[in-house]
């Protein structure tokens, strides 16, 4: 296969991958942040400790955590079905994706806030500030920085999850270098989407380390 | 102003205060001294009641804290201001933002917090540093960013955690002296904690020395160093003891100008021989204590005449009431 030909292959998988880990994202953050939030305030010595509620809460974040994604991936067909209609193609990968980050995300939120000194809740308490405002206004801006750190990571890990999930359909780069790279033993198109993961990825990375430095104030 | 009534507080098995009463008036610095693990932290802790006592009741400007609900207490603790001593201040905001906090907690608008904010840097020192970081300051000026933001809701009571623990010795003294300022300003009643006897004499009127949980002296340093045996006199004037026996320890306190050890030996058949002493300036005047040995016919006499100056006389190896003289 020559560059010509593989240019029109190489683009449009990008482009699916950077939506299926873009819209995952998004949703990974809109459901594992309150999640990292409540495994922190509801533990015991939390600001409103509810150990049981924790308790399976953390139960239902290690299932999500211990399933390998290629078997969560499958396991979790009729639920897909169930939210977009489909189980193949772009969007139907969203949903497992978004599954399996949440669990892995909400872990390291959970990590992330337990970092800021309990010296700074307690004199926010000492203020007189409610549950809801040292949330808002100590815990999550106070660990901003490491809370980015998780994104990147998280993001990164979807797009390696990315990959298994072109294997029912998903498309993306992924796809193409199993279609192409390992079943037609096309190796330029295998070297190529290879050397684009690692692009992409150390872009990312280093993205995420700056911002995270620039928000960092210690 | 602090009214509190047989507190205890017990964590398992330990128990960390063991029936603490406190009564700290208004418009006083009230200072609590003792050793880590004595008990003082949890004491200060369970004024504004980030702990909850195990028993026992906490009343500020006479409302009493315990009773209250949630929603209550945060508004009772927006009128209690509390000042840390590894400062607590976010390093997600700057200076004015820090100062800023208490001030968005009790809905105050925006126009009017930042009056308010410029108000209360310029109040303990720092103008124009609004828009630094913490991290860019020195230890003392993130005290003072504490203590603004310590301030921002018009406290009657401020709360101090071994404030000036963490600072060098000229910067606590600042920190003191700002503190002093406030209190005789704005007429704030302050309650600190502290394991330093410095903090005591420079700035406190009144005392406690806590021991395992409990309080084992307290009343006004002025009153207290009058008591003989008063444990808090033993620690501002550190003498070796037990002194010998027939040593006499001299308390005085208030003038320290009278000689009156030569006017002893001047109208006493005794020789006085100094062994050991200092004096001291306390926030309420100056005390001294002064180790002499007496040598002489009239010893008794002159003790007598010493006792009549006012001087608190000990001997050691009496009574602490003394011989008749």
């Amino acid at each position: 296969m020559t560059w010509e030909e593989m240019l029109p292959l190489l683009w449009p998988a990008t482009v699916e991958t950077a939506q299926m880990v873009g819209w995952s994202a998004l949703f990974t953050v809109l459901f594992g942040l309150p999640l990292g939030v409540a495994l922190v305030v509801f533990d015991r010595g939390g600001l409103r400790p509810m150990p049981a509620l924790k308790s399976a809460l953390g139960f239902v974040v290690n299932i999500g955590r211990s399933l390998p994604f290629i078997v969560l991936m499958i396991a979790i067909i009729p639920f897909t079905r169930l939210v977009v209609g489909t189980t193949i193609g772009t969007a139907a990968v969203v949903v497992p994706l978004t599954v399996g980050a949440v669990p892995f995300f909400a872990r390291l939120v959970e990590t992330a806030l337990r970092e800021v000194g309990t010296d700074v809740v307690q004199a926010a308490q000492a203020m007189g500030a409610g549950r809801a405002a040292i949330v808002r206004k100590v815990l999550l801006p106070e660990a901003l920085p490491g809370l980015v750190a998780g994104l990147t990571v998280t993001v990164v890990a979807l797009i390696g999850y990315s990959a298994m999930a072109g294997t029912i359909g998903g498309g993306g780069l992924g796809d193409l270098a199993i279609r192409y790279g390992y079943q037609r033993f096309e190796t330029l198109v295998m070297i190529v989407t290879v050397v684009v993961l690692i692009v992409i990825v150390q872009l990312l990375q280093s993205l995420g380390d700056w911002v995270a430095r620039r928000l960092s104030h210690k | 102003m602090i009214q509190a009534s047989g507190l205890r507080k017990h964590y398992g098995e330990t128990v960390a205060l063991d029936g603490v009463d406190l009564h700290v008036r208004e418009g006083e610095i009230y200072g609590v001294l003792g050793q880590s693990g004595a008990g003082k932290s949890t004491l200060l802790r369970c004024v504004n009641l980030l702990e909850r006592p195990t028993a026992g009741t906490v009343a500020v400007a006479g409302q009493d804290l315990t009773a209250l609900g949630d929603g209550e207490l945060n508004r009772a603790r927006q009128r209690i201001g509390m000042i840390h001593q590894h400062f607590a201040l976010l390093s997600s905001r700057t200076v004015a933002g820090n100062v800023a906090f208490p001030l968005e907690v009790m809905g105050v608008p925006r126009a009017e917090r930042r009056r308010r904010v410029a108000e209360l840097l310029a109040l303990v020192g720092l103008d124009g540093r609004g828009k630094d970081r913490p991290h860019q300051l020195s230890g003392g000026q993130k005290q003072r960013v504490g203590i603004a933001r310590a301030l921002a809701g018009n406290p009657s009571v401020l709360l101090s955690d071994e404030a000036t623990s963490a600072l060098d010795p000229a910067t606590t003294q600042s920190i003191l002296a700002l503190l002093k300022r406030l209190n005789t300003e704005l007429g704030l009643t302050i309650l600190l904690i502290t394991h330093e006897m410095d903090v005591v004499k420079t700035v406190c009127d009144s005392v406690a020395i806590m021991s395992g949980g409990r309080i084992e002296e307290s009343g006004a340093v002025a009153d207290l160093i009058r008591t003989p045996g008063a444990r808090l006199t033993r620690e501002i004037f550190p003498l070796p003891e037990p002194a010998p026996p027939g040593v006499v320890t001299l308390t005085f306190t208030g003038d320290p100008g009278r000689p009156v050890v030569s006017e002893v030996v001047r109208k006493f058949d005794v020789d006085v021989s100094i062994l050991g002493g200092s004096i001291e300036e306390l926030a309420g005047g100056s005390a001294g204590r002064l180790r002499v040995a007496l040598d002489g016919a009239e010893t008794g006499a002159a003790l007598a005449y010493l006792r009549d100056c006012g001087l608190i006389v000990e001997v050691a190896g009496e009574t602490r009431e003394g011989r008749a003289a």
